[in-house]
C-alpha cells in the first residue's frame, strides 16, 4: 500500500519535474541550469512543509517521498555541475553548486518553519 | 542542411532536457506525450527503488542518512554512465534518455530528502554531522558522476 502511494507520488513529480524544467528554459536562454535548480527548490519548500505539517505517514509517502522525491533529483545536478566543469564554466559549476545547496536548505527550513508556526 | 552531423555543436548542460538540441525540444510534440509516459513510469519504479532502500536501511534519530547518501551517489554514478552512452557513443534508443536518466534516475535520487535531512540534523548536538552530511553528499556526488563519465569513456574507448 505504501509502496503503491509512493509509485504514484513519483509518477506525478517526474514529469512535472520535465516540464517545469522545459517551461523555465524555454523563457530563459542560458548555461546556467535554472530549470533544474528551480524544481530543486520548489520540491525542497514543499517537503520542509509537509514535515513541518506533520502528516499522516500514508500522506507523506504519497507527498513526500513520491512526489517531492521525483520532482527533484540529485542526478541531474550532479551532473550538470560536472558539464559545466568540462565546458570550462568553473564559475556557474561553483554557482550550481553553492547556489543549490543553499537555497535547497533554506527553502527546507522555510517550508517546515512557517507550517509548524501555523499549525503549532 | 544536407549535412551528416544529426546534433548541432551544442553540448547539452542539462540531462533531463536540453532545448538548444532540436530532437529534444521537439520530443514533446513529436511522441504525442508518450515522452511523459515513460518518465512518469522510470520515476514511480526509481522512486519505488529508493523506498525499498530506506526501509531496508533506516536512519536512527540523528543519524547520518546512508541510505539517502547512497541513493544520491549511486544516481549520480549511473547518470555519468548513461549520458555518455547516449551523447557520446550514441546508440541509444529516443526513449532512453527519458525513461533512464530524467525518470529512474531523476526518481530515485532526491535533492528534497536530502535538504531536509540536513535541515533535521541543524540542531545543538548534531550540527556537525548535518555539515558533514552536506558536504560529504556533494563531494560524493560530484565524484561518483566524474567516476561514471570516466569508466564509461574507459569502456568504449574515448
Amino acid at each position: 500500500m505504501t509502496a503503491a502511494l509512493v509509485f504514484l507520488g513519483a509518477v506525478i513529480g517526474a514529469p512535472l519535474r520535465y516540464l517545469t524544467d522545459r517551461t523555465v528554459q524555454a523563457r530563459h536562454d542560458s548555461v546556467f541550469p535554472w530549470g533544474t535548480l528551480s524544481v530543486n527548490v520548489i520540491g525542497c519548500l514543499i517537503l520542509g512543509g509537509l514535515t513541518g505539517a506533520a502528516l499522516p505517514s500514508a500522506v507523506f509517502s504519497l507527498l513526500g517521498t513520491g512526489f517531492c522525491g521525483a520532482l527533484t533529483t540529485y542526478s541531474t545536478f550532479g551532473y550538470e555541475t560536472l558539464r559545466l566543469v568540462e565546458q570550462r564554466s568553473y564559475f556557474w559549476a561553483a554557482m550550481n553548486v553553492v547556489i543549490s545547496v543553499i537555497a535547497g536548505l533554506g527553502a527546507a527550513l522555510l517550508g517546515y518553519t512557517a507550517v509548524s508556526a501555523f499549525l503549532g | 542542411m544536407g549535412t551528416k552531423i544529426a546534433e548541432p555543436a551544442w553540448d547539452p548542460i542539462d540531462p533531463d532536457v536540453d532545448l538548444h538540441v532540436p530532437a529534444q525540444r521537439r520530443e514533446l510534440a513529436r511522441s504525442h506525450g508518450g515522452v511523459l509516459v515513460v518518465i512518469a513510469a522510470g520515476g514511480g519504479l526509481g522512486a519505488l527503488a529508493r523506498y525499498g532502500l530506506g526501509r531496508a536501511w533506516p536512519t536512527p534519530a540523528g543519524g547520518f542518512p546512508w541510505a539517502t547518501f547512497t541513493v544520491n551517489v549511486v544516481g549520480c554514478l549511473l547518470i555519468g554512465v548513461l549520458m555518455v552512452l547516449i551523447s557520446e557513443v550514441g546508440v541509444a534508443h529516443p526513449l532512453a534518455r527519458p525513461f533512464l536518466g530524467v525518470g529512474v534516475l531523476g526518481g530515485f535520487t532526491t535533492f528534497s530528502t536530502y535538504a531536509d535531512e540536513v535541515r533535521d540534523l541543524l540542531r545543538p548536538g548534531s550540527a556537525p554531522l548535518a555539515f558533514g552530511y552536506l558536504a560529504g553528499t556533494v563531494l560524493g556526488a560530484l565524484l561518483a558522476v566524474l567516476a561514471g563519465v570516466r569508466l564509461a569513456r574507459a569502456a568504449t574507448g574515448r
